[in-house]
């Protein structure tokens, strides 16, 4: 700002214009931060309110004003979630399930689809391209239609109330996205690699878990983030399937069933709420980077 | 589908041909590696095309066979075969008001879902174009995260937040000026007691998980857009709405075209926020039609045949829509 004020000594009209255009450039740029901000801040509010509701004490909560912070921070209501006080069962038992239903749907889709991606990326064949517009449209087709008849098949295979059944259907559903993701990150491999490879007498075997797999290793985790989520987060096969066996729940029907039975024990019911989100938000966080060029690569469903 | 980020490592793809490693080799050794790699990509295709079969597919195909039968109580405990019945299950839709006042609402909330979510995060991405590095970064892992959020939880903090005793909206809403629409009427309203004030509700809900899909995508594209074009823009005199109208939609129209048909697939089929923010099944009146389709089959007496006639009607519509964004995906190149 000093040599700012001692210029106008040579060319006072000319430095005025440019003072002015910086100030008026600089509060443009404030301007625009302050929307930023604010537009963060609708947007965090919600899990922030989630957070903060559940820890406050119930005369906290069920208070007329509100209050954006708990005066008596309270771990009462994640004891009472972790401890089981509405289905008699503690929180970890349906972590658990979640996370054995999600790991296994998981690791089975990426590797089918890795199969997959790899014919696609790296042959042309008769039916390419009518097996990826198969794939685009049944990433369309809606699960509330589909549960039905895959609830009859269920029963008749004795796969209801098992979280096998669940595994079945999350690798099924998870397939179309990750095999259209991970193409991309096959089609980058530069083919000469592998052919280099295979002069050396290298097998395809071998090319594969030597050459390929290790350079599509990052895809792979890219692409396992939206199949996790998508597993982790499902709600409509989880609700039909699961239906009488409580033990067995996942916890999206956790929270739901948990909302449902307490009523209005909003502390408890935003302690369960919270630690179902949590995890899947730090780990969106830890991947967000390569997360927002896969997002918008793969157009997947929020 | 929407490839529009930069430098993308899939964007580029080889020429089509055999591997070369095929060309390379004459020998016998060669011949039958070639006969391998011609079967190749049918047998790596395999495993995939059984798992999407046996639990998408067959199950679709499933839905229509059963729309043309009586499957029902009887013949789920047995007691009677399923019978078809031809159109039956149909024409008793076409004639059953709910099914038109389901349809009603799911068309209707799609109508206010989609473009609200494309004009939010349209300008949010616009927004995220314009800022500095890290509050662009700031503002756009929040974002993430509602993207993120799970829809159950989602939908259980909107109701908290949208509750009668103790929610923060109608708190609010008491404190605005009356001339603003506020004022102590709000104390204790309920949001989810009718079909309107549920789906402003649901909206709301759907655009905070949606718009930074949106805001991304969009955010994306403008990157591919040189910067000349917006700076020659603003010498000609062009302020920020003739900017957008004249460079950025022409240019990202195809962009804006996917992402219109997607929210228009993902709104119309919205089935977890709305069933919890209506209270599971209780409330008819406030049935979309994903809903109506799975009360039908699942609450008793069980009604599979006509719900899978509804299923299948929700399917039909979808995969017209489907058509468009295959139509529109094809177009930009994404099967290349």
């Amino acid at each position: 700002l000093t040599t700012l004020a001692t210029a106008p000594s040579k060319a006072p009209a000319a430095a005025g214009r440019r003072r002015g255009r910086r100030l008026t450039r600089r509060a443009r740029r404030a301007g625009l931060n302050l929307l930023g901000l604010l537009v963060a801040l609708v947007t965090l509010f919600p899990i922030f309110w989630m957070v903060s509701t559940a820890f406050k004490p119930a005369t906290e909560w069920y208070s007329l004003t509100p209050h954006p912070l708990p005066a008596h921070p309270t771990l009462g209501n994640f004891r009472a979630v972790i401890d089981g006080s509405v289905i008699g069962l503690p929180y970890w038992n349906f972590l658990k399930n979640s996370l054995f239903v999600t790991v296994t749907a998981v690791v089975a889709s990426s590797l089918i689809a890795l199969l997959a991606a790899v014919a696609v990326a790296r042959f042309r064949f008769r039916f390419r391209t009518t097996y990826l517009i198969m794939l685009l449209i049944v990433q369309m087709l809606p699960q509330q239609a589909l549960v039905i008849a895959l609830f009859l098949d269920f029963r008749s295979l004795n796969l209801l109330d098992s979280l096998v059944g669940l595994i079945l259907v999350y690798t099924a559903f998870a397939l179309p996205v990750t095999i259209w993701m991970l193409r991309n990150f096959v089609a980058a491999v530069p083919r000469e690699l592998e052919e280099a490879a295979a002069i050396d007498g290298a097998g395809p075997m071998r090319v594969f878990w030597r050459i390929l797999l290790p350079l599509v290793a990052p895809g792979l985790v890219a692409t396992s983030v939206f199949a996790f989520v998508f597993a982790y987060n499902e709600f409509i096969f989880a609700l039909t399937f699961l239906g009488t066996d409580t033990a067995k729940f996942t916890l999206p029907i956790y929270v739901q069933y948990f909302y449902g039975r307490n009523g209005a024990d909003w502390g408890a019911i935003m302690a369960a709420s919270t630690l179902f989100t949590i995890p899947v938000m730090a780990f969106f966080l830890l991947v967000q980077r390569r997360l927002r060029a896969g997002l918008v690569a793969g157009a997947v469903k929020g | 589908m929407v490839r529009t980020a930069p430098g993308r490592p899939g964007n580029v793809d080889s020429p089509a041909g055999p591997p070369s490693g095929v060309r390379l080799s004459l020998s016998r050794r060669g011949v039958t590696f070639a006969r391998r790699h011609r079967l190749a990509p049918y047998l790596l295709l395999l495993p995939s095309a059984a798992v999407i079969a046996a639990l998408v597919l067959w199950p679709t195909v499933q839905i229509a066979e059963f729309s043309f039968q009586n499957y029902g109580l009887q013949q789920e405990i047995g007691a009677a075969p399923a019978q078809w019945v031809g159109f039956s299950n149909y024409s008793q839709i076409l004639h059953d008001p709910e099914f038109w006042l389901s349809l009603r609402l799911s068309v209707l909330s799609a109508a206010v879902m989609v473009p609200l979510t494309l004009v939010v995060g349209t300008l949010v991405g616009l927004l995220l174009s314009r800022l500095g590095r890290k509050m662009a970064a700031f503002v756009s892992s929040v974002s993430v995260l509602a993207w993120a959020t799970p829809a159950v939880s989602a939908s259980v903090i909107f109701v908290w937040l949208a509750t009668p005793d103790g929610g923060v909206v109608d708190w609010f809403l008491t404190k605005v000026p009356s001339w603003l629409g506020g004022g102590a009427h709000w104390a204790g309203f309920s949001w989810t007691n009718a079909a309107l004030p549920a789906y402003t509700l649901a909206t709301a809900l759907v655009v905070w998980t949606s718009f930074p899909f949106i805001a991304i995508a969009v955010l994306a594209g403008l990157r591919t857009i040189p910067a000349e074009l917006f700076e020659s823009a603003r010498m000609d005199g062009a302020g920020p709405w003739q900017t957008f109208r004249q460079v950025t939609y022409p240019l990202l129209r195809p962009i804006f075209q996917v992402l219109f048909l997607l929210s228009v697939i993902w709104d119309f089929g919205v089935f977890t926020q709305v069933f919890i923010i209506i209270g599971e099944l209780g409330q008819r009146d406030e049935y979309n039609l994903g809903i109506y389709e799975y009360a039908t089959a699942f609450q008793l007496p069980p009604a599979y045949g006509l719900a899978s006639a509804l299923a299948f009607i929700l399917t039909i519509i979808l995969l017209i829509i489907t058509v468009g964004y295959v139509r529109a995906s094809v177009r930009e190149g994404a099967l290349s």
